[in-house]
């Protein structure tokens, strides 16, 4: 009996490692691109614009970050993408934080409608989007401003913001709330002191995958915008390619000091982010 | 607004003539008054905090939407815009004359063939990780995680740089590797000058970069099938792949028809990536749908054009996502 015990035990065992080994090359495989671009990164040029490619760099140097931040509108494009990303989070999370409470908590006439419109607006493509929110612009003036931009992001993220905060707030008890208005509170008062503190997790969730969307995208902030100074960061590793060739060291540092910041906030809150993602998907 | 509305009526309602004779009982019991106010705005409350984002939406989103239609029915060109002058209205012209288009099949078939190939290996390589990450020891899960987080949230366009420098013609990786393989010379390969390879080597792109979002939707999804039913076709006699069919995959469908129907529509947007690898300049046998729209306005100059081609693209998606459609529907039928 202990034996035959012993025996599923040490197959299980022996079936994990096989297991293991499997994710270790998934593991590999994903991350090899990342890591190529942090070694070339870090090596000095003769060794990237070499016809004998090392796995490993034989030396490290800081050059190529020095270089990429030394490249034109660096700076001005750091300051395009900050301002464009955080006013268009702040300005998605608001809203999106009323309205997913008004869907979450009220039954009220047309709530229905309201989120299989937020569901719908997310299954057209952004690229048939363009052209008229270029025109409209034009008309409007916002061409090269960045509260173009901003409102674009702020109204591209604002829909599955809502459904991810719509998701955290269900799962608030209602009792809470309610036991709260019996002591006394009003409906706003009770959500500002007894749902908001206990959503902030979800809230920062929402917020860093809102930013990430805005500090990735690429298509509206390169139409929209045309000076060399108020690109994003997106646009400006654009710049590396030219005529003569592409200089991929600098590159591959610029692309990493771009990368760092969102890969950074993402990785401390992905599990919430990866269940509001489907949580539509499961409640339906 | 509704701060107004407590104060206006809250001295009313105890005098109001019509007030029902409970009103006058409400008033006369301190917390009642309160539950009265309460339910009188919270009738308006919700379409106040609503309202925010409803206009967001509509000018950001629906108007454009709206006049996508519209252009799609005119002739707009670079010249209206600075001259604002309204442009002529044309009818099915804009339809018409890219639907009779030879050029424009071929772009909706290479399109085709692009999303679907991208669209099946995302899925499966996806649903395998996710299942492969159920089976593997926590430190080995942590790992894996980790680096698709960070995959998932590489900017597009850095992504792509690391791939056009991975397969650069002199310098990159995968050209010296294949050409160590004994009787293989890669030396210099150009892997774009054939528009298939190249839309090859972006599919790959494309694939590695939604693996992570598909892996991780999945695997949280394989968490929810309940054990107790995998362990009762067990011992009902069901092996592997029959468990896997008629057990596990009838939990997770809903989150694989999901992911499913976004990749779709996902990589029907695909134009970045082939930008920043075609140095902007992309040859016309790398068009894609989003491509092909993006070039008819802003090289050819003619919008007109493109809103038709967006319109057709929507129509065309929407055929693919009926089910998710459908799904939707559903939706505030089971709360």
């Amino acid at each position: 009996m202990s034996t035959a015990a012993k025996v599923t035990y040490r197959s299980k065992k022996k079936s994990r490692a096989g297991w293991n080994v499997l994710g270790l090359i998934t593991f590999v495989i994903m991350g090899f691109p990342v890591y190529w671009m942090i070694i070339t990164a870090l090596r000095p040029s003769q060794e990237i614009l070499s016809y004998h490619q090392k796995l490993y760099p034989s030396s490290v140097t800081f050059d190529q970050f020095k270089r990429a931040i030394d490249m034109p509108n660096f700076w001005d494009n750091v300051k395009s993408s900050v301002i464009i990303s955080l006013f268009s989070v702040v300005i998605a999370i608001g809203i999106g934080l009323l309205a997913a409470y008004a869907i979450g908590r009220f039954r009220f006439w047309g709530r229905r409608g309201l989120m299989i419109a937020l569901l719908l607006v997310q299954m057209i493509p952004a690229t048939s989007m363009l052209v008229p929110i270029y025109i409209q612009l034009n008309d409007l003036g916002g061409l090269n401003e960045y509260w173009g931009v901003i409102a674009v992001y702020a109204a591209s993220t604002l829909p599955f913001s809502v459904w991810m905060l719509r998701g955290f707030i269900i799962n608030i008890p209602r009792e809470l709330e309610e036991s709260a208005m019996v002591d006394g509170c009003s409906q706003m008062a009770a959500f500002r002191r007894v749902v908001l503190p206990l959503l902030a997790p979800g809230l920062v969730a929402a917020a860093i995958y809102a930013l990430m969307t805005a500090w990735n995208e690429y298509l509206f902030a390169y139409v929209l915008l045309q000076d060399n100074d108020k690109y994003t960061l997106s646009i400006w590793l654009l710049k590396f390619t030219g005529q003569r060739g592409t200089d991929y060291g600098a590159l591959m540092a610029g692309s990493i000091l771009i990368a760092l910041p969102v890969v950074f906030f993402f990785l401390l809150v992905q599990r919430k982010v990866a269940a509001g993602l489907t949580a539509g998907a499961v409640k339906g | 607004m509704s701060a107004a509305d407590t104060h206006a009526t809250e001295p009313v309602t105890g005098g109001r003539p019509l007030a029902p004779p409970p009103a006058a009982h409400r008033s006369a019991v301190p917390g009642r008054g309160r539950t009265g106010r309460r339910t009188r705005q919270s009738r308006s409350l919700p379409y106040l905090l609503i309202t925010p984002a409803l206009v967001i939406m509509a000018g950001v989103l629906g108007y454009p939407l709206v006049d996508t239609v519209v252009l799609s029915f005119q002739d707009e060109r670079r010249g209206n815009l600075w001259l604002h002058t309204s442009p002529p209205w044309v009818g099915f012209d804009q339809y018409t004359s890219v639907l009779t288009d030879s050029e424009f099949w071929h772009v909706v078939l290479r399109t085709f063939l692009f999303v679907a190939g991208c669209v099946f290996f995302t899925m499966v390589l996806g649903l395998l990780v996710a299942l492969l990450m159920q089976r593997v020891s926590d430190w080995v899960r942590l790992m894996m995680t980790s680096v698709m987080i960070t995959v998932w949230a590489m900017p597009l366009l850095v992504s792509s740089s690391i791939f056009k420098f991975m397969f650069d013609s002199d310098y990159g990786l995968v050209d010296q590797l294949l050409t160590r393989l004994p009787g293989v010379d890669y030396t210099g390969h150009n892997w774009f000058l054939n528009p298939t390879s190249g839309l090859t080597i972006i599919a790959i792109l494309v694939i590695w970069g939604a693996i992570p979002f598909i892996a991780i939707s999945l695997y949280s999804a394989l968490t929810q099938v309940p054990k107790e039913l995998e362990e009762a076709a067990r011992i009902d006699g069901a092996r592997g792949i029959g468990i896997f069919r008629f057990v596990t995959f009838p939990v997770i469908k809903p989150v694989f028809v999901m992911t499913t129907t976004l990749s779709v529509i996902w990589d029907f947007g695909v134009l970045g990536q082939i930008l920043l690898m075609r140095n902007n300049l992309p040859e016309q046998d790398y068009q894609l749908l989003g491509l092909y729209a993006y070039v008819q306005a802003f090289t050819v100059n003619s919008f007109s054009r493109s809103a038709a081609i967006s319109i057709i693209t929507v129509l065309l998606l929407s055929c693919f996502s009926i089910y998710y459609l459908r799904q939707l529907l559903k939706i505030g039928e089971v709360e």
